[in-house]
């Protein structure tokens, strides 16, 4: 989809895809005309209900617009209002990883982050890894290859890490691996796995 | 979690302004410490003044040392040059701290502030003084494996989890303090309060005043330093014990010594008359010792932790016997 694209989602969590262009802006401000339709009488108003802001996220390079509650966080606007339930709630607490996200390149737990507090910062979680739809990113593969999972539930949050780390440079050992991992807990202990994966993606010098 | 209003400042003039013009306002920075309270809902605040916009990430030389602005992140602090070579033993404590994502969210000023991890501050079903004063306190007589042994009170026996705030204290660290009737500068040596009889203060910053910078003056004699942690695990647990040390030693003879105890008390534990009279002794696993059995004199250990007293002990002179 084009990096322009820009979703609204309404009071009850529908979501409204709007490709923006420069005839189209205009609409963003207009409720969607549906909202009018039969089934209106369970809808929230159109005018966010007290307390509520009016918000845009940027995600996985789209735009969303949304109203939400300050103590609303961002990983639970990820999984519960934007239907992207790649990011996993483990602790909710900022003490297993499992919500690891990037916010402008950086890998931080959406667990503790309110959505309010991020606008206009880049996010990227796992389900804006992979180059496309048919292609996995080189850490996703490292991770099957080397079984860097049994559940599956930490991995979005590992691999999240994993990236990051590459990137960053902290990933030239084993040891260094463990060290600059620490914030992700697996609870099947597939740590074996998980430092191969991301050591093999370092050593093959991928572009990550 | 209950709800709160929210408002962003944009100036350090408008975060003062705004934390004024609402009852029970609180910063945030990056949210790491305080949206952990809320949830379990220790912190109730009604405004949260959003400060993590605020134009004060910047690490920069100043005529005696370097300031670092209080919304720069653990992170970048840690990764800075300056800091890297001039301040070794801050980079050090603070990567010593917890995981990566926690360090590219969490701010120097948040950093100073968090709370105690006192599991009895955390559970609002439990008395706590420092929650709730006058409630009591669930940890004497409870667990109390992670507490304090030193400069406690019969109210609250929590210790300051910060690996940072232990390296700023044998740094000689000053915070510049912004308020409503201008501005002041704290040394982080009495920046933390012992308990006493008012635990729910942890410091001495007031709830309308922002921390707007830390300043490291360079040492007299850069010697060397080592930050060593003692934890439960290898990496991303807060400490049982930690040391920052520092010492310029010349022909075998200690010329200046800094020693800061984390993990064993309320604030910081730092004792200037031990560093002191380290100065003009030998470099020996003897004064060593010494210094070590007189940072930790009249300890006072609870059910629990009494092992921490000699496991204190042994890092200092580990600690120190790096930096010789
Ligand atoms: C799982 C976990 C593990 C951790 N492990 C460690 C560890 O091993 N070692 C360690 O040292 N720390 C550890 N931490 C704590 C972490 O370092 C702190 O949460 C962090 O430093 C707080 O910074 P912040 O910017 O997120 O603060 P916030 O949560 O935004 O704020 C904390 C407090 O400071 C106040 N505040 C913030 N900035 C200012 C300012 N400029 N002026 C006035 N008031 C201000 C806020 O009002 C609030 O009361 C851990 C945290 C978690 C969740
Ligand atoms: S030690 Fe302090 S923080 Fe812990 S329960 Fe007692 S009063 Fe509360
Ligand atoms: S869910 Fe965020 S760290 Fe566990
Ligand atoms: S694979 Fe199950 S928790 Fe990590």
């Amino acid at each position: 989809m084009a990096e322009k694209d820009t979703y609204l989602i309404d009071g009850s969590n529908r979501r409204w895809f709007l490709k923006q262009s420069s005839a189209l802006t205009g609409l963003l401000l207009a409720p969607p005309l549906v909202a009018t339709s039969a089934q209106s009488t369970q809808r929230q108003p159109t005018v966010p209900p007290s307390g509520k802001r009016a918000i845009t996220l940027r995600i996985n390079k789209k735009t969303y617009k949304i109203d939400v509650e300050p103590r609303e966080t961002l990983l639970d606007v990820l999984r519960e209002r934007l239907d992207l339930t790649g990011t996993k709630k483990g602790c909710d607490h900022g003490q297993c990883g499992a919500c690891t996200v990037h916010v402008d390149g950086r890998q931080s737990n959406a667990c503790l982050m309110l959505a309010v507090m991020h606008q206009h910062q880049e996010i990227t979680t796992i389900e804006g890894l992979a180059p496309s739809k048919s292609q996995l990113h080189p850490l996703q593969a490292a991770f099957v290859k080397h079984d860097g999972y049994q559940c599956g539930f930490c991995t979005p949050g590992q691999i999240m890490s994993g990236v990051a780390i590459i990137r960053q440079g902290h990933a030239n050992s084993p040891d260094e691996i463990r060290e600059w991992m620490s914030g992700n807990i697996c609870r099947c202990a597939a740590y074996r796995g998980i430092v191969e994966a991301i050591g093999s993606v370092q050593k093959e010098g991928k572009t990550v | 979690m209950k709800s709160f209003d929210y408002v962003q400042a944009s100036q350090p003039a408008d975060a003062l302004r705004l934390i004024g013009a609402a009852p029970s306002s609180r910063f945030i920075a990056g949210g790491t410490n305080l949206v952990d309270l809320i949830k379990y809902e220790v912190e109730n605040p009604g405004t949260l003044v959003d400060i993590s916009q605020l134009p004060l990430t910047k690490i920069e030389k100043t005529a005696t040392g370097i300031r670092i602005g209080a919304l720069a992140r653990n992170s970048d602090v840690a990764a800075n040059k300056l800091i890297a070579s001039q301040f070794p033993l801050l980079s050090e404590a603070l990567l010593a701290g917890a995981s990566p994502q926690l360090r590219n969210m969490a701010t120097m000023g948040g950093n100073l502030l968090q709370r105690t991890r006192c599991n009895y501050f955390y559970d609002p079903s439990q008395p706590c003084n420092k929650r709730a004063p006058g409630s009591g306190c669930g940890a004497i007589g409870g667990y109390n494996r992670i507490h304090a042994i030193l400069g406690a009170s019969p109210q609250c026996i929590a210790t300051n989890p910060s690996d940072m705030n232990v390296a700023l204290s044998a740094l000689d660290a000053v915070v510049q303090i912004s308020g409503p009737n201008g501005n002041r500068s704290v040394p982080v040596i009495d920046f933390h309060r012992l308990p006493g009889d008012t635990p729910q203060k942890d410091s001495v910053l007031e709830p309308d005043e922002l921390i707007v910078a830390i300043d490291l003056p360079t040492p007299k004699n850069a010697g060397k330093s080592h930050y060593l942690k003692v934890r439960d695990r290898a990496s991303y647990a807060f400490a049982i014990i930690s040391v920052a040390a520092r010492l310029a030693v010349d022909g075998g003879v200690i010329r200046e010594a800094r020693l800061a105890l984390g993990g064993v008390a309320h604030k910081p534990w730092r004792l200037v008359a031990v560093e002191n009279q380290l100065i003009g002794k030998p470099a020996t696993d003897a004064t060593f010792q010494a210094a070590a059995r007189q940072l930790l004199a009249g300890a006072q250990p609870h059910e629990h932790n009494a092992f921490k007293i000699k496991l204190a002990q042994s890092a200092i002179v580990r600690a120190l016997q790096t930096v010789a």
